[in-house]
Parts: structure tokens; sequence; C-alpha cells
């Protein structure tokens, strides 16, 4: 590039040229650390027991890729007793489509009722959802265990993602959308006698496709990644999801963990929300900035 | 903010609003009355008797060397978190808003750690850095360390933190990026022809405009520390060992569910829901602050 610079500006250019060399540089370092332990997993995963056994291990790839995921698969870590990956991770995606659909189902309804109406304790009943915000599962883990509880719903899929769907960033960022769709929308339709729901069904909705799209990617990590509640609502090792299987696979880390196991196990729970991060990058990044707004 | 033109109907709103209230009343008002219920309540050993003592389990929450203990813990963890996490994101976003070629595959690896759970995240660093079998273990050993964090509490502390800020990079990184982008070209240019160098243009022009930012992501982490980091520490040390990683929201959910000390669990809870409050509080008074920046 230097050479093609017309004379005057080659100093320019070089210092240029080394300064993204630098840049390039740190960007290559910070590469290097995120993706170190996972290329550590990634080769784990292929590599017999007694080779993880004895550190270091080795840095390339083994031939038990197919034996170690089909075990864990089908299997599971037997030693630990624990269920077949697929169980787990069937039960995950539950979990994390359950969630995400729930979640944007009930606060588009509850979004729409506040802004494209007036009704008597309109405000109360926003702050109402405006201060769940405040009251995270972490800091009210013992009461909310025992209304599950009392409720009959622990060990079901019930318990593990209804308790989970209300939310107030969903909520805020529809509103927050139908704010912005203009009056001359709402007054066509009424004129063309179209109810509120006819309405929401075909201008709100259609319109909300990239915050709906935005919003799955989000809500789909977060009910995926779930850790304190399943934690505390799945007693029945048959509805530990894929996270929670992992933990129990490793026990305390003694001889008995089947550490080739864990790591397949480590990789396929990994797979699904990094793909969906990667492939719906555009709308991942924009959902996450404006929710948080 | 209020919509001009709106439907007018009784009872459709209520409807639409119905299974959000619903979801919010039952898992989020009932179980946080429940804990400030509890909070001022005392059970006898035997779960027969239940006696009003005010303020007597705050009283012993606070003055329990074992909490203050872990109270100190939590701070100087969230502040290595905090700190771990956000200053390499900075870097990082700075270098990859600089950088031309190759910018979309920089973002696309460095962001992935998003898609990961906590606990998923801890596992990986555990596996690194196991004492039997991790490879960065056996460097450290080769390196004269007698690296064991299963019996040395300080190397625990250390691989927790490492772990949950590994994490949360990513999340900073994308918001540094966006503050980045969003700083006009022309007064980088402004400065540059005034003969202000890459150093000077950061700390008087980029860094004052990316304040906004900063004090954002500041809140966020120390949430995420105080909170999200759950999963990390139940997956890699279990808060051991001898209670060298046991942060506050590791011991309300120890006390409460394995210890049954409801009536201190209850109370931890009631001072956890008052520091997220706090948090939440500062966040606002941010966005506040930013719609007249």
């Amino acid at each position: 590039m230097a050479s093609v610079a017309p004379p005057i500006a080659h100093g320019a250019a070089r210092m240029r040229l080394r300064e993204d060399g630098f840049a390039h540089l740190i960007l290559w370092a910070g590469i290097a650390i995120t993706a170190f332990p996972l290329y550590l997993t990634l080769v784990a995963s292929t590599l017999a027991p007694q080779e993880i056994a004895q550190a270091p291990m080795p840095v390339l790839p083994g031939d038990q890729a197919w034996h170690n995921y089909r075990t864990a698969l089908l299997e599971g870590a037997t030693m630990r007793l624990s269920p077949p990956v697929l169980t787990m991770m069937a039960n995950s995606l539950v979990m994390a489509l359950g969630i995400t659909f729930g979640k944007i189902v009930v606060s588009i309804l509850s979004a729409y009722a506040v802004v494209f109406f007036r009704f008597p304790l309109r405000m109360a009943f926003f702050w109402m959802i405006f201060v769940t915000l405040m009251l995270p599962v972490e800091v009210r883990i013992v009461p909310t265990y025992a209304v599950v509880s009392d409720l009959g719903m622990i060990n079901t899929y019930a318990g593990l993602t209804i308790p989970l769907i209300a939310s107030a960033t969903a909520t805020l960022l529809f509103r927050q959308f139908f704010l912005t769709i203009p009056d001359e929308y709402v007054e066509a339709a009424k004129m063309d006698g179209a109810g509120p729901m006819r309405f929401f069904w075909d201008v709100v909705l259609p319109l909300s496709r990239t915050n709906i799209a935005a919003l799955f990617v989000i809500l789909f990590i977060y009910g995926w990644n779930q850790y304190l509640w399943p934690l505390l609502m799945a007693t029945d090792k048959n509805l530990d999801t894929i996270v929670i299987g992992i933990k129990k696979m490793i026990g305390t880390g003694d001889a008995l963990t089947e550490w080739h196991l864990v790591m397949a196990t480590t990789v396929l729970a990994m797979l699904p929300p990094a793909l969906v991060v990667v492939a719906m990058q555009r709308w991942f990044v924009k959902g996450l900035v404006e929710t948080e707004k | 903010m209020q919509r001009k033109v709106i439907f007018g109907n009784r009872l459709l709103p209520y409807a639409l609003l119905a299974p959000q209230l619903a979801i919010t009343a039952v898992f989020f008002f009932w179980p946080a009355g429940q804990a400030l219920f509890m909070s001022v309540l005392q059970q006898d050993p035997f779960g027969m008797r239940v006696t009003f003592v005010g303020l007597a389990n705050f009283r012993a929450v606070l003055s329990d060397p074992d909490y203050l203990a872990a109270l100190w813990r939590t701070l100087y963890f969230s502040l290595a978190v905090t700190v771990l996490a956000m200053v390499p994101a900075l870097l990082l976003a700075v270098m990859a808003d600089r950088v031309i070629r190759a910018a979309t595959f920089y973002k696309t690896v460095l962001i992935v750690p998003y898609a990961i759970a906590p606990a998923v995240a801890g596992v990986l660093w555990l596996f690194m850095f196991h004492p039997a079998i991790g490879s960065l273990a056996w460097v450290l050993k080769r390196l004269g360390i007698a690296w064991n964090p299963v019996l040395d509490g300080t190397h625990a502390m250390i691989l927790v933190i490492l772990a949950a800020a590994w994490k949360q990079i990513a999340y900073n990184f994308l918001f540094f990026l966006a503050g980045l982008q969003s700083i006009p070209r022309s007064l980088l240019e402004a400065a540059s022809i005034d003969g202000a160098g890459e150093a000077r243009r950061f700390w008087t022009i980029v860094f004052p405009l990316l304040s906004p930012t900063t004090f954002f992501l500041l809140v966020v982490n120390v949430v995420y520390a105080f909170f999200d980091t759950f999963g990390v520490i139940h997956a890699v040390t279990g808060g051991g060992p001898a209670k060298a990683t046991e942060i506050l929201v590791y011991k309300v959910y120890f006390d409460g569910v394995h210890a049954l000390n409801l009536g201190s669990s209850s109370a931890q809870s009631v001072i956890l829901m008052a520091i997220v409050i706090a948090l939440t509080m500062l966040q606002f008074r941010y966005l506040e602050r930013r719609v007249h920046y």
C-alpha cells in the first residue's frame, strides 16, 4: 500500500500501517484469550480418557470424537448415573424456547395494552411490571421455591418456564417501539373499521418483526443458560438441563469424572446459543444495545 | 410519553395485561413479600412455632463474622471481575474500531463468549486449571508454582474471577464498540489536524465521550458479578475451599436451601434486594443524565 501512495503521504501511510499492525496484534491476542479455552475443550472432547488423565494433554485433536459424542449423547456419564445428554439437550431446548416465546407473547400483549389504551390503573400496572427489574430470582430464592412447590410445579416443565416469562425488559422494548408507530396508522385503521385486535395482527405484529428477532436471540441465550432456577426446580435428573447436567457429571472433580464425556457435553452445551448469536449477529447486537437503553 | 390516538375499549386492555400481571404477582411480589415477612420471624428448630422477632435476624446477620467476611469477599470479587472484564474490552473495542480489514471476523469471534453460560465458562477454566489434569496448571507447576485451587482458597478465588471476567468481556466489548462508533469522525479528524497524537485524542476526546457507556457498563458489571456469577461459583468451587469463594448470593442459596436457616436467609435476601434496588436506581440516574447529554 505504501508503495502506491504519492511521495508526500509516504510517511503518514507508513505510520498508519504500523498502527494498524499494532491493532491487529492486540485483536489477535484478544482472540487467543477468547478461543484458547474453547479450543482446548474441543480437543479434549476428541481424546481418549487416559490421554486427558495425564497432564499435559495433547494439543491436537484425537480420534475419539465419534465415540465420545455418541456415548455422551446416547448414554451420558454412566459413572455419575447421568441421563443421556440428548435428554438434557431436549430439556434445555424446551426451557429456552418456552421462556423465549412465553416472554415475547406476554410482553408484547402487555406493552400493547399500556400504549394503545387509556384505562384506570394503567400507570400502576406499568410500574408493577417495571419494578420486577429489581427482583431477580437470586434475591428471593427460598420463598419463590416455596410458591412453586405449593403450586405443585416442582419437577415440571411448567415450573421451569412459567415463573421466568414475566419480563420488564421485553415489555419496555416493545413499549418504546410502539410509541414510534405513527398516529395516522391508527386513524386509518379506525376509519376502515378495524378493531384493536385486527390492528394488532395486521399492523403492529408485522412492524415488530425486527424487535422480535432481536429479543429472540437474547432470550434464547438467557433461557438456555439458566442455572439457579433449574437447580432449584428440578430435582428429578430426567429434567436436568445440559448446563446443570455438566455440573453433575463433574461432581467433585475426582478420579470418577469422565472428562472426555464432560468436554463433549460442554461443546454440545455451547453450540446452540453460539450458533444463534453468530447466525443472527445483526439482530443480536441491535437487540442487546436497545433493550439495555 | 403517551400516544394521542388510542383505542377505546373497557375490558380488552385488562385481558391483554392479565398474563403478565398474574405471573408477576404470583412469582415476584408474593415471594418478595414472603422474604420480607420471614425476615422478621424466627422458626424454632423443629419448625413447630414461629415467633415475631423484629429486626433480630438482621442484627444477627450483620454481626455475623461469616456474613461480613462474605460481604468483603463479594466486594473485592466484584471489583476484580469488573476491572478485568472492562479494561481489556475497552482496549479491544478501540482496536476493532480502528481496523478495516477482517473487522467482521474479529467481532464475530470476540462476541462468542456472550453465548456461553457462566457455569459453562467456569467449567472451561476449571478444566484448564484443574490441579491434576489442567494444561495450564501443568505449566504453572513446571514454573514452580504449587497451583491447587481445590485446596488453596486464593487460587480458587483467582480461578473464579478469571472465568467470570472472561465471559463478560464480550458484552462490554460490544457496548464499547457501539459507543465508539457513535463518536463523530470529524471531531477526531479536527483534533488530528491540530496535531493531537493518538494517546491525546483518546484521553481528551474519546474517553470523555465514552463516559456514559463506561458508567452504564460499570453498573451492569457489578450487578453481573454480584448475582449472575452464581453459576461460576456453584459449578467450579461450590463456595469452597473453606468458604474462600462464598460470595453473598451463594451464601443466601446455601443458608436457605442447604442449611435451611430461613430467617437468616430471608434477611440476607432482603439485604440483597436493597443492593439491587440501589444499583438499579444508579443506572436510571445515568439514563436521565444521558437524555440531557
